[in-house]
């Protein structure tokens, strides 16, 4: 079967990003930026699948400006065998990138895509969930373990990471599935793999050529500093934590 | 305005949670209506016709609402969604797996874990581990809305004498099926509900310690017990302990971070904490920037002190 794993270039996680004094949105000019951790852990699921000999191909989609082609190639040399950017400087929302996917969908016919569970600028939560409904097919998010029997299975079974614990599922196929921390530990490119990536495809496309219109449907209208708080206080033993505890906190 | 919040249950009670999405619908203004789905949850729908604020209970009863799938929940939602305006749940494990779909499946945004309700179309959500807060304005007609229930004080559980009406199932899509869970049994409060908690990080070394330290400290506060997730991923404890920005996120009275150093991924989850107190070796630990009371010592002596101290 054919994967499709969709990446997002974001703010590195490492980095703790600035707020335009303007109030306009965050600063990401000059900033690292990274493939989404979620996404490197679908990667990662993806070619472990084709390494199973689950998957045939694991195509690697981003949605974005032109600089996405480098989250693009780092998927290509972790393992993804192609790639294909839907080039647009547009802002691109949730919804807009679940059309785009199923506009791809309905074109490649791959019968799982793999996302992560959320994106780490935004902290939506949503695009694989729309997918999953745009599409009609089942989805399972937070996954923490992935089962599938053979290439042409007709279900899957996953572990999600739920409120209470863990959840197991029998999901029929195609299907989407949205990563969580502990589905696996993505490796780390190596240099001929990176080298090798370069001359892997990698195709563009551009929204409307998909039929599809991204207009936002939520408009940001400031984007603030978070209150800042007041820390850095000391105790010097747990007597006087307690007595602070109980007597200027009054917390216990 | 008629706002439609779906209930989070157990066939038995209304979830937490839930309690704190209505509270932000009473913010947005209008009727109130409460769906429950399941199937012989006949004694949830009858607690949700109590709390206080709810005009009016759907139920829907079936045997493949029994494992509230996001396929066979949104289809039932979509059926009944021409009467909303607003469609909301608690941005709980639960409603992030269904509301998206539901959105998609309408054709509009979701409007993600607000904390803030600025006009029936204007949300504050945190963005980027919370270190910004952006302010959205939803332009479709109809919205869906995930709440974060840090940002609002849950309405009284009891007080209201809704009435429950029938809804019509959908048909079973047959996409999926909850076959197992593995819930974490604790005798310790549920952790997002907490006055307080007792978190423990790398430092606490293993899960024996995590045991033998962590759980006579949350005992002696009546405290319930969250992880970071170096600890969660080295095994200390189950997945469902995690605090942060892909975990929980909790807001008690009081939060102590045990061998915790901090990450902005942590603190995204428990920053709104009234008081922080942190117990960490390195004086140098990010986490003393946010703690109220830093007490810079080794956890292996100063929390058994902290225990005898508290008496
Ligand atoms: C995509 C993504 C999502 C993430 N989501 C989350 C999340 O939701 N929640 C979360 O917590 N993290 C999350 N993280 C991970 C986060 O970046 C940190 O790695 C993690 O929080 C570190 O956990 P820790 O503080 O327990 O471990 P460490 O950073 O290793 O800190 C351990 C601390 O223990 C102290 N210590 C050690 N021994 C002792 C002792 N004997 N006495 C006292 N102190 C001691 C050390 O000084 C140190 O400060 C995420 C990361 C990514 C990339």
């Amino acid at each position: 079967m054919k994967i499709l794993v969709p990446v997002k270039r974001v703010v590195d996680y490492n980095v703790k990003v600035r707020i335009k004094p303007d109030g306009s949105g965050v600063d990401i000019a000059n900033v690292k930026m990274s493939m989404n951790p979620f996404d490197e852990i679908a990667v990662e699921e993806a070619i472990r699948l084709r390494e199973k000999g689950i998957a045939t191909e694991v195509v690697a989609v981003s949605c974005g400006i032109a600089a996405c082609q480098e989250t693009l190639r780092n998927a290509l040399a972790l393992g993804a065998d192609r790639a294909i950017l839907v080039e647009t400087d547009a802002e691109l929302q949730p919804l807009a990138v679940a059309k785009l996917l199923k506009a791809l969908v309905d074109k490649e016919a791959p019968r799982l895509v793999i996302l992560g569970k959320q994106a780490i600028d935004d902290d939506a939560n949503q695009t694989g969930q729309m997918l999953a409904g745009l599409l009609g097919w089942a989805q399972a998010t937070s996954a923490s373990k992935v089962e599938i029997a053979a290439a042409d299975a007709a279900e899957m079974t996953v572990k999600r990471e739920i409120d209470g614990g863990l959840e197991t599922m029998q999901v029929k196929l195609p299907a989407i599935i949205t990563t969580d921390l502990r589905l696996n530990e993505p490796r780390y490119a190596t240099l001929p793999n990176i080298m090798k990536a370069k001359k892997k495809p990698l195709d563009t496309v551009k929204p409307d050529a998909l039929g599809v219109d991204v207009t936002p449907r939520l408009a940001t209208l400031k984007v603030a500093e978070p209150a800042k708080r007041r820390g850095g206080g000391k105790v010097a033993d747990v007597q006087e934590l307690v007595a602070k505890l109980r007597n200027e906190a009054k917390v216990i | 305005m008629t706002i439609l919040v779906i209930a989070e249950h157990d066939h038995t009670a209304i979830k937490g949670g839930t309690l704190n999405a209505i509270a932000a619908a009473q913010k947005i203004g209008g009727d109130i209506h409460v769906l429950v789905a399941g199937h012989n949850a006949a004694p949830a729908a009858q607690a949700a016709a109590q709390i206080a604020g709810v005009a009016k209970v759907l139920h829907a009863d079936a045997p493949h609402l029994a494992g509230h799938t996001a396929e066979n929940l949104a289809a039932l939602v979509v059926s009944v969604a021409g009467g909303y305006d607003c469609i909301m749940a608690a941005a709980t494990g639960f409603g992030k797996n269904v509301s998206p779909r539901i959105a998609a499946l309408l054709d509009v945004a979701q409007v993600s874990e607000i904390v803030e309700v600025v006009a029936p179309d204007t949300f504050v959500r945190p963005i980027y581990a919370g270190n910004g807060l952006a302010t959205v304005q939803a332009k479709d007609a109809k919205k869906v809305i995930t709440v974060r229930a840090t940002g609002f004080d849950a309405v009284a559980a009891t007080g209201g004498s809704a009435a429950v009406e029938s809804v019509a199932a959908t048909p079973d899509t047959g996409l999926s099926n909850v076959t197992g869970q593995e819930l974490s049994k604790s005798d310790r409060p549920e952790l997002t509900a907490a006055r307080i908690v007792v978190s423990g990080g790398r430092g606490v070394g293993n899960a024996e310690n995590f045991h033998k330290l962590l759980e006579p400290l949350a005992a002696k506060l009546n405290a319930a017990l969250g992880a970071s997730r170096a600890a969660v991923d080295a095994g200390f404890v189950p997945n469902d302990y995690q605090v942060g920005q892909t975990g929980k996120i909790v807001a008690p009275d009081l939060y102590i971070a045990v061998g915790i150093s901090g990450a902005i991924q942590h603190l995204a989850g428990m920053k709104d904490s009234k008081v922080i107190v942190a117990i960490n070796k390195d004086a140098d630990a990010p986490i003393f920037q946010i703690a109220d009371y830093g007490l810079v010592a080794d956890l292996f002596e100063a929390v058994p002190a902290l225990i005898a101290e508290l008496g």
